[in-house]
């Protein structure tokens, strides 16, 4: 990627972590950041481009941001198997794959993350989740919150209000976390519900757990509050001014080639197309006029595209030609309700007109679509 | 092949007894085989195993979720190889070594372990790579990047604390002149270079130089256009155009409209046009948008268009048939279900609107909104896709006034509307009055349909669109 770098260009980040603080404080710097967007792929990407273009010898950064509705699957993980993309589209939802790994996650305004950045040697999850509840029991001294040895924070013992996930680089490295503070926990529940039956994939899954709020446990809390008890906590440790830097994930002038990372973020073959191979193995059964069929799909999706096909149907109740058609052009398409639709719509236009077969065609192609 | 090696072996800087290359069957069953294919002067290399490195946190194993590279491909130092995966941690593991991939140790999703190996890389002896630990903080870079900084053949000597400033900076290192031992580039040297180009910290602006493309990148967008004003003039280079021509298989969409304009191919397609005046449809719109708003409902011109159509195809059935593979029978549908042709991010769809000759203009607007909503969202169902009658396409909403639209099977007529312009045209007192005007173009299918029915149905709607009130009189 071509970025226009310099020295200038970087004035407000890495020209500061380059710029030894001469003299008066520890070799240990920090650099507090907050996203002023809640998009999600551009505060994705602002992950990247720290992760890519930032000096993090001396300095280590902490980044706060919220994100609008999405949902966000790990690197390696299938969207299929992990949450509701009907739900997701109806309610426009978006969906992004993070470059860490780990399960998948919801997030509103509600949800706060915190990224700690710093070089891959000083790389440790422990402490960082450690301080986070140093945060929050310094804040509210009787919270029951703790870190468990799956990088979990726990509520009350039982409840996860935060969940881990991390990304190592050649040279720097960043772990990342949720910290649930009012989240819809309804469309939380209901988005990460896998409808589609039938996958087999070595995706990595995600592990269900309950979840709490931290404003349920506690309503006097605010955002405000915990970003600073936080932030607070971090300017502490790192020795640093509690001092927290507003970013916009847009500006092209302080962050060279972000939009390019946001775009890819947001690019059907990132988010999709990432997606490890797997098959869908189903049936499905067909009401039309007085009788009932069995239809049987099996599928082969690789890159998220359609690798194989077959579709077993009872004799005659479509046209062969026009079935093994439909499978010729379902190969290489994505799996995806929009292309299979219009693949399929565009399939009756050259066929001979029988209303009575296209009611039949229609009803197929639209169970077929909900698999996607 | 034993003197070979040796002699090979010592121009090899290798400092670390732990990347030695080792002489098992394999090394040396690759570099017969280089034998044989290879006539250059440049040997063939040493194999080295590189080794999975520490991941940090005590852990031992990961999973290999994906490789970047295969056997066979080159590989430069910084290059990602593969992303492995540790109890919710991914890591990209990176190339040490310049050189070709000759083996991979592990296949997707098997078990890899730290300090064992993980892939053979064959080092190009000639290109003595001196490797340093992970100490070095040079930011991942993409391949073809890379190679942008070495030109084949040539030894650029670097720390790679200097090849990360000169890449930082947009600085060939080939064309920095070296002043360390073995004409090594030092940071003084890429320093000098700097203040020479530009008389000013920052770097010449890669614009007369198109830089090979990446398969997704784009040229870096607007602000940097601010800093040209700043940045004096850089020092001009050869235009080096790299692109590669780029084939992919035609899937989703665009298969679809193949298969929908080959068909359409067997048409006999004859063009109709005119211009409607809509001066006083444009009004009628305007006083019934608010109350259009009011229910819920944006009202553009497509509903009063799509009405308009329908009546006029009760006068002319024949336009609203389709005729059969053979050519022997026309069937006149009953219902007018009209198409509209949509934009969407993914290309063109086509939905219809079922029944319009029993609907009302509102009705119709409200199916509109209802239809475009979902084709934005791509959540069109079969049955809006398909079934279609009659089609009109509003392309004047992008531009165009006059075009030649194709009749999509098994319909046998299209219109295509081109934008409203703002057009002087004289009234019947033989005054010049502004007169808000656009174009239609219709196509039809010549085997069923002749000049004179397109031109008569054309005239009606064309009356219905001029003075709205004459569609009160025909409304069921």
């Amino acid at each position: 990627m071509v970025f226009q770098s310099s020295l200038k260009n970087c004035l407000q980040l890495s020209c500061i972590l380059r710029t030894p603080k001469a003299g008066f404080r520890s070799s240990s710097g920090g650099l507090i950041i907050q996203s002023v967007s809640n998009d999600v792929y551009q505060n994705l990407a602002v992950e990247d481009w720290i992760h890519d273009h930032m000096n993090l010898e001396n300095r280590q950064v902490l980044f706060l941001w919220r994100n609008s509705p999405a949902v966000v699957i790990g690197r390696h993980q299938n969207p299929w198997q992990e949450c509701n993309l009907r739900l997701l589209r109806q309610k426009n939802i978006k969906l992004a794959r993070r470059r860490s790994g780990g399960g998948t996650v919801y997030h509103d305004l509600g949800n706060i993350n915190l990224t700690f950045f710093t070089t891959r040697k000083k790389y440790e999850r422990m402490e960082n989740l450690k301080l986070v509840v140093k945060a929050l029991k310094a804040l509210r001294p009787q919270l029951d919150v703790h870190v468990t040895d799956r990088y979990d924070i726990l509520l009350d013992r039982q409840y996860k209000i935060s969940g881990t996930a991390a990304k190592l680089g050649r040279t720097t490295a960043y772990h990342h976390c949720t910290l649930l503070c009012n989240a819809d926990k309804f469309v939380l529940s209901s988005v990460l519900k896998s409808p589609y039956k039938g996958l087999k994939s070595n995706a990595t899954p995600s592990v269900p757990a309950s979840v709490k709020n931290l404003f349920e446990e506690d309503p006097s809390l605010t955002y405000e509050m915990l970003l600073d008890a936080i932030a607070e906590e971090y300017a502490t440790q790192h020795q640093i001014d509690h001092q927290i830097t507003l970013i916009n994930p847009a500006d092209e002038t302080v962050l060279p080639g972000i939009n390019n990372k946001t775009k890819e973020l947001q690019n059907w073959d990132w988010v999709y197309g990432k997606t490890p191979k797997f098959s869908v193995s189903t049936c499905f059964n067909i009401a039309y006029k007085d009788s009932v069929i069995d239809v049987k799909i099996d599928m082969d999706v690789k890159h998220g595209r359609i690798e194989g096909c077959n579709i077993d149907l009872p004799d005659q109740w479509l046209p062969l030609a026009l079935c093994s058609e439909l499978v010729k052009n379902l190969t290489g398409s994505k799996f995806c309700p929009d292309e299979t639709t219009t693949l399929a719509t565009t399939l009756l236009r050259v066929c001979p007109q029988d209303d009575d077969m296209h009611s039949r065609w229609n009803l197929l192609c639209e169970n077929m679509r909900m698999l996607m | 092949v034993c003197i070979h090696r040796v002699r090979s072996c010592s121009s090899i800087r290798f400092i670390k007894s732990k990347y030695v290359c080792v002489f098992d069957k394999s090394a040396l069953k690759f570099s017969h085989q280089q034998r044989l294919f290879r006539t250059s002067a440049v040997s063939c290399g040493q194999i080295v195993q590189f080794k999975l490195s520490d991941i940090g946190e005590g852990i031992t194993e990961v999973t290999v979720k994906e490789w970047y590279i295969k056997e066979g491909d080159s590989v430069s130092q910084f290059d990602s190889i593969c992303e492995v995966q540790s109890d919710k941690a991914s890591v990209t593991i990176t190339s040490r070594y310049d050189g070709i991939i000759r083996k991979l140790h592990y296949n997707l999703d098997e078990i890899a372990y730290v300090g064992k190996p993980l892939v053979d890389i064959e080092i190009d002896a000639s290109k003595g790579v001196a490797p340093e630990e992970d100490v070095v903080e040079t930011p991942p870079m993409s391949h073809e990047e890379h190679t942008h900084q070495e030109i084949k053949g040539h030894k650029t000597l670097a720390t790679p604390a200097v090849r990360r400033l000169a890449m930082e900076n947009n600085i060939k290192l080939s064309e920095v002149v070296g002043t360390g031992k073995d004409n090594r580039i030092l940071k003084e040297d890429i320093l000098n270079y700097l203040a020479k180009q530009t008389g000013a910290i920052l770097p010449p602006s890669p614009k007369g130089e198109i830089i090979p493309p990446l398969p997704k990148s784009e040229t870096v967008p607007a602000a940097p256009k601010d800093k040209a004003r700043k940045i004096p003039l850089p020092v001009s280079r050869p235009l080096v155009f790299s692109g590669k021509d780029k084939t992919e298989p035609i899937t989703g969409f665009h298969k679809a409209m193949v298969k929908t304009m080959s068909a359409a191919l067997k048409i006999p397609h004859f063009g109709y046009c005119d211009e409607i005046d809509l001066t006083q449809l444009v009004q009628l719109r305007e006083d019934l948008k608010p109350l259009a708003q009011i229910r819920g409902v944006k009202l553009s011109f497509m509903p009063f268009f799509i009405k308009a159509a329908s009546l006029g195809l009760l006068q002319y059935p024949i336009l609203n048939a389709s005729l059969d593979e053979s050519c022997q029978n026309v069937t006149y549908k009953a219902s007018h279900n009209i198409g509209v042709a949509m934009d969407t991010e993914q290309g063109l769809i086509v939905p219809n609107v079922k029944n319009v000759q029993v609907c009302s203009v509102f009705e119709i607007a409200s199916e509109l909104n209802r239809l475009q909503a979902l084709g934005s969202a791509g959540q069109l169902g079969t049955n809006d896709l398909t079934g279609g009658t009659f089609t009109l396409s509003n392309i004047g909403t992008i531009g165009g006034t006059y075009t030649k639209p194709v009749i999509l099977p098994p319909e046998v007529a299209i219109g295509a509307l081109g934008k409203i312009q703002i057009l002087p045209r004289f009234n019947g007192k033989g005054e010049v009055f502004k007169a808000q005007i656009m174009n239609v173009s219709w196509s039809a299918d010549h085997r069923i349909i002749d000049g004179a029915t397109m031109a008569r149905f054309s005239n009606l709607w064309k009356s219905y669109l001029e003075n709205p009130a004459s569609m009160l009189l025909d409304l069921k």
